[in-house]
């Protein structure tokens, strides 16, 4: 994963509350054998039309929104399933933070583990975000704070860990990875001690 | 003497390899990582591509459930998959599980199923085990005492590589049901009322313990119910205390444990109930008493509300869209509401007890003129099970279709499908917008209201139609 220190997009709105990974990306689209591909189908049965078309009605639709990686979306974003296709989708489709007063536990640590910035910021601040669309911003992860145009600042709290994977680009498989001999020690440990109750015993 | 633990305090602590600091989260070790063809091919190759091996193929089960047909092969043998990408996940899946030897319950297998499902039918699932999927519907398992949750795809693979996943330790959140549940109510209407209590986001960041005499109550199926929706109140997992209905349930299954084995286990497990003293970083209580036949009547689990109730009016511009998705009337009970679809299965509610509980209302009825009804066991377990008993002969002769293992219509990603507009009384656990087929309403409900919506052509109460059962005035 590469370092992600700093994002600099106006933001594009979806105001809904609770809104769900089947929004983001409907099942049907989950037939695939690849993480790649799927910005196309983000948000799919509510940015195109029957036809086929754009939804003008759709927010990311509007030509403000275009362009715009900074996502401000209602409450509880992400709920729903577990499935890491909808981060994957979102950052295909050019979504490179989510801000939001909360979100769902899965989604959030998905969409990290992927680069996806899921910040949590105070409620009385993000109401003011969800008003006020293409505002321009720049969030700092080191510093963890948005720079507003008029230099004024929201602070957020990333979990320490996530937020120096993502400065450093650090690989968290390649850190487990790095702890196999604590892993063997506990498992020598304790499959010694609970034999009898942790193997699986066949007919 | 050690202070006073919960039962989620003592499966974490048993399972961790580092502790978590300020600067790092504690690693987890993971007892059992379930696996299906949608969240892992990208896992597998992730292995490949770091030239990694699975570490524990004696701890990964893997079954076939998601994106699979439920209607039987044809003469030719082909089976009938939605597309051509749904075929080659499966083959994926099955290729995957061949060069990484893992034990796969394929469509060869007599025990495949759903993963929520087999897993505790195989006594795969015990007390005081971690268990994880890519799937949020892993919280069933915690019906069993054993601390089980979803993860994403990237997670699947750190599980695969080193068994172990990166976590910080969750909030604590008791949610007590008093007393006893009404005749003619269940466990499905019990979950739902407490999502409709606590709401969609009630238990973001903590693990649920549901605790008191109603809980205790409920057999394995109804506890595996409530643990699987979990999820929809944001929780990733959800606990009940291992206690003698769940060393009945477990006693004698293929992987369960055996003689003295088995003694030693139960002993164990014995000892993994919450300690008197500890406490939550939360408390809630219910009254079970209460409870009625509950329903939703909006676009997430947390709408929802006893079917007899007025729907109450949208307090925002989300909730009157919701209303408006839903074509409920605020002021208006669900009750009564012109039904299309009915759907019995997902790993919520498609176990034996469930079917018996909508095959006792079907029993010598026809299912309405215009509605459409699916009933798809959880496994193959539960379909011979079923079978047996003469459960689909019941569902057959009441019009409806009786269908092979699968997760179906809860996801709807395998051709099992309503149509735009149609109002579909389901058993599962997401009425999500466009769940089941893009447009289609879902209600979500209990096996016996879906069963007696389907006679009714509308949505109706189960207890109407249990009156003149004899074992119904026995139970009340």
């Amino acid at each position: 994963m590469k370092p992600i220190t700093r994002i600099h997009s106006r933001t594009a709105v979806l105001t809904d509350e609770n809104i769900d990974t089947d929004r983001i990306i409907p099942a049907r689209f989950l037939t695939t054998t690849s993480r790649t591909g799927l910005g196309k189908h983000c948000f799919n049965d509510w940015r195109y039309l029957p036809d086929g078309s754009d939804n003008p009605d759709f927010p990311l639709n509007q030509p403000a929104a275009h362009g715009c990686s900074i996502l401000v979306a209602g409450r509880n974003f992400g709920c729903g399933s577990s499935r890491e296709h909808a981060p994957w989708a979102l950052l295909d489709y050019g979504i490179e933070a989510v801000l939001c007063s909360e979100i769902a536990d899965i989604f959030r640590s998905n969409a990290l583990k992927n680069g996806l910035l899921t910040l949590v910021v105070a409620e009385a601040e993000h109401r003011w975000l969800l008003a006020k669309p293409g505002l321009e911003l720049a969030i700092d992860v080191a510093g963890q704070f948005v720079e507003l145009p008029d230099g004024g600042r929201i602070s957020f709290q990333l979990e320490p860990f996530a937020r120096h994977c993502l400065l450093n680009g650090v690989d968290q498989l390649g850190y487990l990875l790095q702890h196999a001999d604590l892993i063997d020690a506990f498992v020598h440990a304790r499959e010694h001690q609970e034999a009898a109750v942790h193997s699986r015993t066949f007919q | 003497m050690s202070a006073p633990r919960t039962l989620f305090e003592k499966i974490w602590d048993a399972h961790v390899v580092a502790p978590e600091s300020a600067d790092t989260p504690a690693i987890l070790y993971v007892d059992l990582h379930l696996v299906h063809e949608v969240t892992s091919p990208q896992a597998f190759d992730e292995l490949r591509s770091r030239g990694l091996k699975l570490r524990r193929p004696d701890r990964t089960l893997a079954t076939l459930d998601h994106s699979t047909p439920t209607l039987p092969a044809g003469p030719d043998g082909e089976r009938p998959y939605a597309s051509a990408e749904a075929r080659v996940q499966v083959a994926q899946l099955e290729t995957n599980c061949r060069e990484f030897g893992v034990e796969l319950h394929g469509w060869d297998s007599a025990d495949r199923g759903i993963v929520h499902v087999i897993g505790p039918e195989l006594g795969a699932t015990r007390p005081g085990m971690t268990i994880v999927c890519g799937d949020s519907h892993t919280s069933t398992h915690g019906a069993f005492g054993a601390l089980a949750f979803g993860i994403g795809t990237t997670e699947v693979g750190h599980v695969m590589a080193t068994q172990c996943l990166l976590q910080r330790k969750p909030k604590t959140l008791a949610i007590h049901v008093d007393g006893a549940l009404p005749a003619g109510v269940g466990a499905k209407d019990l979950i739902l009322h407490v999502i409709g209590e606590i709401g969609v986001d009630g238990g973001t960041g903590h693990v649920i313990e549901y605790r008191g005499a109603a809980i205790e109550a409920l057999s394995m199926e109804e506890r595996m119910t409530v643990c699987n929706m979990s999820i929809e109140a944001g929780a990733r997992a959800g606990l009940i205390a291992p206690d003698e209905t769940t060393f009945a349930w477990l006693k004698g299954r293929p992987q369960a444990p055996q003689g003295e084995a088995w003694d030693a286990a139960v002993a164990r497990w014995r000892t993994l109930p919450s300690d008197a003293g500890a406490s939550y970083d939360r408390e809630v209580r219910i009254d079970a008493g209460q409870i009625r036949p509950t329903v939703t009547y909006g676009t997430h689990p947390g709408m929802a509300i006893a079917m007899d109730k007025p729907v109450p009016a949208a307090r925002n511009a989300v909730e009157r869209r919701a209303l408006d998705y839903m074509r409920s009337e605020a002021g208006r009970p669900m009750q009564g509401m012109p039904v299309d679809v009915v759907f019995v299965g997902s790993c919520t509610n498609s176990r034996l007890s469930d079917l018996r509980e909508a095959a006792r209302i079907l029993r010598g009825r026809r299912v309405a003129d215009g509605v459409r009804m699916l009933v798809v066991p959880g496994s193959e377990a539960v379909r011979r099970d079923a079978e047996r008993e003469g459960l689909h002969q019941v569902f057959l002769a009441a019009g409806a279709e009786w269908r092979v293992p699968g997760c179906s219509m809860c996801i709807a990603m395998n051709g099992d499908l309503a149509q735009p507009g149609q109002l579909v009384v389901s058993t599962s656990n997401r009425n999500f917008e466009g769940r089941q087929g893009k447009g289609a309403r879902t209600v979500l409900a209990s096996p016996a209201s879906a069963a007696a919506s389907a006679v009714a052509g509308v949505i109706a109460d189960p207890r109407d139609y249990l009156r003149d059962d004899p074992r119904q005035e026995q139970a009340a």
